[in-house]
């Protein structure tokens, strides 16, 4: 009953440990990361849309504005009192709420955590950490035209 | 020979009961003056049992996509007949388990039943608190209002903020990119399949642990409990239960029937955050305490800041059976009642300001 201190044995057990262990972690990884990758949705090829039209000037008058659809993003474009037409991205850079314009402040803001930014998309008090993404606008006729800028 | 006993005569027979039944009958509760407290699991036990009801009754008209959800509930709540009560009764009752989920969860603090062998009912509750919230951040979304659009917004875009894993965490979530159809169609997986099992598992250790160690005494009732006889489980305790759980239910009659549910319009994720958006009641504290952090503190992002700060108290209320030494002792421990004591004057004191508009 005494050659288990032989020194084989332990070995011997080891080894066949050793190779449990590694099937019984093989065949729960390959559980696992199946499962992982599938949870995380795949990456819908999204086409971008670097120009739209966003409104009409006419619809858009002084210390106003109007949020449009800028591919899957909301934007904002707004007209500051004296009459300049700016567009900023609508998504708030703090928690990502869509943004408004408040013709009382004369400011842009977010109602998710009362965040203001200034009539140039900058973050002038609240939580919002950055400046609103700036998109450049041209004018063509009556019709506002958005895009990247750079 | 009555039905009832003829049906216990064949289950005996065949499954040996009588050991179950003696050990049931003998089964007591201490009796001190804290022992009201002792109600409040129970009861939170009893707003999930109706939550579970009323969300397999919602199931029936309920339809989980960002074109039909909804008007599903609009329909749930126009056409179906009693459907209005039915939403209601789900939302009340809701709030009112988590309510009472946090009653239950002060008084055991307070009483420090948490202190060793208890830890690990400290814990399962703890992941229980963590999983009722998550029903109600998850179950918020699916009528797919504008409202509950942003909230999730938010509320995910924060997870995003983990490190490491944030951002993978924010798509696994949201199902992609931003809140859309899809992540109405995840967290109605979440709502009504993973979380209700976790739960339940949950549920079922919880008690398991307290039925193990029996019931604890708090320390500065011991003499009493001691001095006094104890409260048969069956039927004096069940009964006295049943009448906090009859309570809770005419509570919740009366709350959904006179402040029915409302739906709100539909989400427009091409729409401005409406102004007064608001979580619900119960994240509250947490909302405004983010709000009043600027954008940023000593070079950091303040909102960084902010959530590291809740997830440290989080992981120190999480980790209270192990810090309380004195408790463990048996000691008295007036630090931890202190700490307990501001938790809940900050919780209850930023939730009421809230509500009177101070942070608007
Ligand atoms: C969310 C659903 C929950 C349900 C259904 C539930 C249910 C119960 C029930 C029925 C009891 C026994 C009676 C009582 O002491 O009231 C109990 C005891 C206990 N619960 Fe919970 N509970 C929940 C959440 C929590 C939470 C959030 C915590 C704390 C973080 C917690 C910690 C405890 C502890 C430590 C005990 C032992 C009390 C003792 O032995 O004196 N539970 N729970
Ligand atoms: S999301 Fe805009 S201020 Fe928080």
């Amino acid at each position: 009953m005494n050659h288990e201190s032989g020194g084989v044995r332990p070995t011997r057990r080891r080894i066949i440990d050793w190779l449990l262990g590694t099937a019984v972690g093989g065949v729960i990884a390959s559980i696992v990361y199946p499962v992982l990758r599938y949870v995380l949705p795949p990456k819908v090829a999204e086409a971008q849309t670097n120009s739209v039209m966003a409104g009409k000037l006419s619809q858009l008058p002084p210390n106003s504005g109007h949020i449009f659809r800028f591919g899957s993003k909301p934007g904002i474009v707004i007209r500051t009192p004296t009459g300049d037409v700016r567009a900023f991205s609508a998504v708030c850079t703090h928690l990502q709420c869509t943004v408004q314009y408040r013709s009382d402040l004369e400011q842009i803001w977010c109602a998710c955590h009362n965040g203001h930014y200034n009539l140039n998309g900058i973050n002038v008090s609240g939580p919002p950490p950055r400046p609103l993404t700036k998109y450049k606008v041209a004018i063509k006729g009556d019709d506002i035209w958005v895009s990247r800028e750079g | 020979m009555g039905i009832l006993d003829r049906a216990y005569r064949y289950l005996d027979e065949r499954l040996e009961l009588q050991p179950l039944v003696e050990f049931a009958s003998h089964k007591e509760v201490p009796r001190h003056r804290f022992d009201w407290a002792y109600y409040f699991g129970g009861l939170t036990l009893f707003f999930f049992i109706v939550q579970v009801c009323s969300g397999i009754l919602l199931l029936l008209y309920y339809r989980p996509t960002a074109e039909a959800a909804f008007e599903s509930v609009q329909f749930i709540m126009t056409h179906v007949p009693f459907g209005w009560l039915v939403r209601s009764i789900h939302s009340w009752s809701a709030n009112l388990m988590i309510l009472s989920a946090f009653l239950h969860m002060f008084s055991v603090l307070f009483m420090k039943s948490y202190a060793k062998p208890r830890e690990m009912t400290w814990w399962t509750g703890c992941l229980m608190l963590a999983l009722a919230l998550g029903f109600g951040f998850s179950g918020y979304l699916l009528p797919w209002n504008k409202l509950a659009f942003f909230a999730t917004r938010v509320g995910t875009d924060m997870t995003s903020k983990v490190p490491f894993i944030g951002d993978w965490l924010m798509h696994v979530l949201r199902g992609g990119d931003d809140v859309t159809g899809a992540t109405l169609t995840r967290f109605f997986g979440i709502h009504v399949a993973v979380l209700p099992m976790l739960m339940t598992g949950l549920i079922v250790l919880h008690l398991l642990f307290i039925q193990r160690q029996g019931i604890h005494v708090p320390r500065g009732a011991t003499e009493e409990s001691k001095a006094r006889p104890g409260m048969k489980f069956f039927p004096d305790f069940a009964l006295r239960e049943a009448v906090v759980w009859l309570i809770g239910l005419a509570l919740l009659a009366f709350l959904a029937a006179y402040f029915p549910w409302n739906l709100g319009v539909k989400a427009d994720p091409f729409a401005s955050a409406p102004a007064g958006i608001k979580p619900e009641w119960y994240f509250l504290f947490m909302f405004e305490s983010l709000k009043l952090i600027p954008g940023h503190v000593l070079g950091f992002e303040g909102e960084l800041l902010g959530l590291g700060a809740f997830a440290v108290l989080g992981m120190f209320w999480f980790l209270i059976p192990l810090l309380d030494r004195r408790s463990t002792r048996g000691e008295r421990s007036p630090l931890f009642t202190a700490i307990g004591a501001v938790a809940l004057a900050f919780i209850a004191g930023m939730t009421l300001l809230s509500f009177l508009g101070v942070f608007s």
